[in-house]
């Protein structure tokens, strides 16, 4: 190629390495080292453990569609509950084995994302709207499994217990297995995993680009609506695993637990104070937020003498939320992570 | 052998006639220069050229196919790519990355994806900018990203809206010659928008002159550049003028 009469100063450098490869090593590195995790800890922390590792599931997902697509989601609860409702109604209804059931729910959730999305971006729904529309559907689907006979209305799903009590094929083990981790481990890894390939692929650059400026995008022969739809159905399908293994780890599902706001809430908190659009964001807010309930819970049964007035009260914990988010938020607004990245590359 | 016909295009806004009734042929491997005063239409003309907005009536027919109110991102896949007049980077990605969707939107494969875009860089002269950050980056640079991130899509037809503007005059020659190499290397069809006379003289096989959204004239540029109608609207009282 021709080159022009501005003299290029550094013709001939080396691309840049890309950071895929780095970031599947340090997946790969972190699942190995957490898998002798249930082994360690006391089974207090080990439920802990869990809970984290969905928290960190369900923000991943969150984050592929709201983060990396910029398509704010306020009702991830949608996709988290139609994977907890689809495994436990196929297990329930039809003794269908929850790992099918986990992967028709991730199908599920796919579906409706994509026809949640497609309307709201058919109607140019931005911002705010758009998060409200996703937030309406959410809502839509608590109260229809709320009053439809076919879901149990508001009393749900109990996982039936199996006789003898274990099998990998049902999801289900004694009380505080190890096993529930390495599931839960598992589904973390496959989430960052897909995460890592989405932005590696051609249609988590191009969708990238579209949330960069969408009109741009367009310009360079990118079907923006397409690769939106496509970001949204991985989205809820991550998000949907979440649901199907929260099912098995409970062993109980209710409309609320699967579609109620808060679900919708839990999704986006750790990637926010993690770090939006990051990859370890999602992860690192779970690890952040996950042990909080826990620690409240703790306060408010034996609180310090000074703290005695706290005795017995409730929501503590959603307070704290609340006061970490505003000060996430004022402080880190690029998250734990995203400030800690700024950091290293300044130095 | 004409590559874009427009005809009686118009588009209005809100009662306001941003472009009104203008048509216009451009050849295969021809420049066309449009000129007019701010308001005269030139971008609203461009968009919907491009797909970017419907026109309330008219066609656009590239190489034959009417494209007529085609998504923009289709108009990109049949070979029109197209330059921002306001600059719009992807402003999370490095200068690299932002050429690199380009190209593989271009339908390329990723393999060979970032060697092309480095050189698309470095052929548009950013090759400094290369690995900094799309954001924050000086007007001059940004120009040439728009520049670059349409020429990654191997376009054979390319509309330029005002890549000169901001750029001082040492700025602007190798962007004229770039331009100038591509028609004659490469047979891209331009068409641009330009303020700057010296460019649109120096580069046009023919002007289109806009006026209040209306086509006033069109012709090669030293008789355009004569037209009394053509200096009371736009240049002022001498073709070179508005070159401030």
């Amino acid at each position: 190629m021709s080159v022009t009469e501005l003299p290029s100063t550094a013709a001939g450098r080396a691309l840049p390495v890309e950071p895929w490869n780095r970031h599947l090593l340090a997946i790969g590195v972190l699942a190995v080292v957490l898998i002798p995790l249930p082994l360690l800890l006391p089974a207090a922390q080990g439920a802990v453990a869990v809970r984290v590792l969905i928290f960190a599931i369900m923000s991943i997902g969150w984050n592929i569609m709201s983060g990396f697509g910029g398509m704010f989601s306020f009702g991830h609860a949608a996709y988290f509950g139609l994977g907890a409702y689809t495994s436990a109604w196929l297990l329930v209804e039809h003794n269908i084995s929850p790992w099918i059931g986990m992967a028709v729910g991730m199908v599920v959730a796919a579906v409706f994302g994509v026809v949640v999305g497609f309307l709201a971006l058919r109607y140019r729904l931005k911002g705010a709207y758009f998060a409200l529309a996703t937030f309406a559907f959410a809502e839509m689907l608590r109260l229809y499994a709320s009053s439809s006979n076919l879901v149990n209305r508001a009393s749900g799903y109990h996982v039936p217990l199996l006789p003898d009590d274990t099998s990998w094929w049902f999801m289900q083990f004694e009380a505080g297995s190890p096993n529930y981790f390495w599931i839960a481990l598992g589904l973390t890894v496959f989430g960052l995993v897909v995460s890592v390939l989405f932005l590696r692929s051609r249609v988590g650059r191009f969708s990238v680009a579209a949330r960069d400026d969408e009109e741009a995008a367009a310009s360079i022969g990118i079907p923006v609506m397409r690769c939106k739809l496509v970001t949204i159905a991985l989205s809820a399908a991550i998000t949907a695993t979440a649901g199907s293994f929260f099912t098995q780890y409970y062993l109980f599902i209710d409309p609320d637990l699967a579609f109620g706001s808060s679900v919708s809430i839990q999704a986006i908190l750790p990637a926010v104070i993690g770090g939006v659009a990051t990859i370890w964001g999602p992860v690192i807010g779970a690890v952040v937020l996950g042990p909080l309930s826990d620690v409240t819970a703790t306060l408010l049964r034996e609180p310090p003498t000074f703290l005695s007035f706290l005795q017995g009260r409730v929501g503590l914990d959603i307070i704290l939320y609340g006061i970490l988010l505003i000060l996430i938020v004022l402080l880190l607004p690029k998250g734990v992570y995203g400030a800690l990245r700024d950091r290293w590359a300044r130095r | 052998m004409t590559l874009l016909r427009v005809q009686n295009v118009s588009k209005s806004f809100s009662g306001l006639r941003a472009v009104d009734d203008v048509s216009f042929d451009v050849d295969e491997g021809s420049i066309l220069g449009i000129i007019g005063p701010n308001g005269a239409g030139k971008t609203t003309l461009f968009n919907v050229v491009a797909g970017a907005m419907q026109p309330d009536s008219g066609s656009v027919r590239l190489d034959g196919n009417d494209i007529t109110g085609r998504t923009p991102h289709k108009v990109a896949s049949a070979g029109m790519a197209r330059t921002f007049q306001i600059m719009r980077p992807f402003s999370s990605m490095t200068v690299l990355d932002n050429v690199t969707v380009a190209v593989l939107a271009g339908g390329r494969s990723r393999s060979a994806a970032r060697t092309t875009a480095a050189e698309v860089i470095e052929r548009v002269g950013l090759d400094r900018w290369r690995d900094a950050p799309s954001e924050g980056l000086p007007t001059a640079a940004l120009k040439r990203l728009e520049l670059a991130r349409a020429l990654a899509l191997r376009p054979r037809i390319l509309l330029l809206d005002e890549v000169l503007a901001g750029l001082v005059p040492a700025e602007r020659e190798p962007v004229m010659v770039l331009l100038e190499q591509l028609r004659t290397e490469e047979g891209v069809t331009l068409v641009f928008v330009e303020h700057i006379m010296a460019a649109v003289m120096r580069l046009s096989d023919s002007v289109l002159v806009l006026n209040l959204g209306q086509a006033l004239t069109s012709g090669p540029p030293q008789e355009v550049t004569r037209d009394p109608r053509v200096i009371e609207a736009y240049l002022g009282e001498e073709p070179g003028s508005a070159e401030a």
